[in-house]
């Protein structure tokens, strides 16, 4: 019973993404604001986290700087294409829909489509081989 | 026709890695050059009662190199930092980030202090402006203090001879 309580903990345990180094805005509605940011933006300095994961330095001084920004009367809007101007695309953890993002987004799609598009040719001539063969 | 697919579907595999793989993704888009140098109010190395801005860097060509003393790779570079601060006429701006004020400036103190102006940047409120993402970073502004280059990691004296040194030339007689 111990051990399956013991289980049942583990694999509900629900992970937290907790910020150790600690700047957390005074206005909850800023600091919420500040969190789903901070999710949208990559550590540069990391191996794919965001910034709201990640323990580095330089990602806790962004964490400050969108909240110092956000104080100010930016729109989320405005705090992520700053860090766009001065980083680039890389910032962003969702590749925007873009020029050079197109094949990137538009590629699974036509995968499936021509797996549909095969699936369904070669479905039609084996009925029809089916149907001959009777 | 059929017969070509796999080959075809291989040829554009190909194509896509010849072009992926060659990339280097640690390389990020340069996205502040012939940009304006970031507003900021930060404090003086070594006066922490003096209040710089951006318009130290404005007027004259200048180098500005983000150092710390946690930075491994800093010692690496700070021998030629030396050697451009005594050679060229140029403005060398020191970026100390992510620091401490004593540290920093022991660290000058044992190795030789190239700079003629230290900005005192803790909290990165001056390197997330420039896209900073490590040590040593190094960037040429002009005399209007405009970015004009940016260079990762620490200079060597090939980067210096063949880039560097040229282009300061260039922004001099602009």
């Amino acid at each position: 019973m111990r051990l399956f309580i013991f289980i049942i903990t583990v694999f509900f345990a629900s992970p937290v993404w907790a910020q150790t180094s600690g700047f957390t805005a005074a206005d909850p509605v800023i600091e919420e604001r500040a969190r789903e940011i901070g999710q949208s933006l990559r550590c540069v300095v990391c191996q794919n986290q965001s910034i709201d994961e990640s323990d580095a330095p330089l990602a806790a001084d962004m964490r400050k700087l969108v909240r110092t920004r956000l104080a100010e009367g930016d729109s989320n809007e405005q705090v992520i294409s700053f860090m766009r101007e001065k980083y680039g695309d890389y910032v962003l953890l969702k590749p925007p829909v873009q020029g050079n993002t197109y094949i990137l987004w538009a590629l699974p799609f036509l995968i499936m489509l021509a797996g549909l598009i095969w699936f369904f040719r070669a479905g039609s001539q084996t009925n029809k081989a089916e149907g001959d063969s009777t | 026709m059929k017969r070509f697919l796999p080959l075809i579907i291989f040829g554009v595999i190909v194509l896509a890695f010849a072009i992926g793989l060659t990339k280097d993704p640690r390389r990020m888009e340069d996205m502040l050059i012939d940009q304006p140098f970031p507003e900021f109010e930060l404090t003086a190395l070594d006066r922490p009662e003096q209040v710089l801005n951006e318009n130290v860097i404005k007027g004259e060509v200048s180098l500005v190199n983000v150092f710390g003393s946690w930075c491994v790779s800093c010692n690496v570079e700070h021998p030629i930092l030396m050697e451009i601060s005594q050679d060229e006429a140029i403005r060398m701006v020191g970026h100390n980030w992510r620091d401490g004020r004593e540290n920093a400036r022991k660290w000058l103190n044992d190795k030789g202090d190239p700079y003629d102006i230290i900005i005192y940047d803790e909290h990165s409120e001056l390197a997330i402006p420039l896209g900073v993402t490590g040590a040593p970073e190094t960037f040429i502004t002009d005399k209007q203090g405009r970015i004009r280059y940016k260079h990762s990691g620490p200079i060597g004296y090939q980067d210096w001879e063949e880039t560097l040194r040229p282009l300061i030339q260039t922004l001099k007689a602009e």
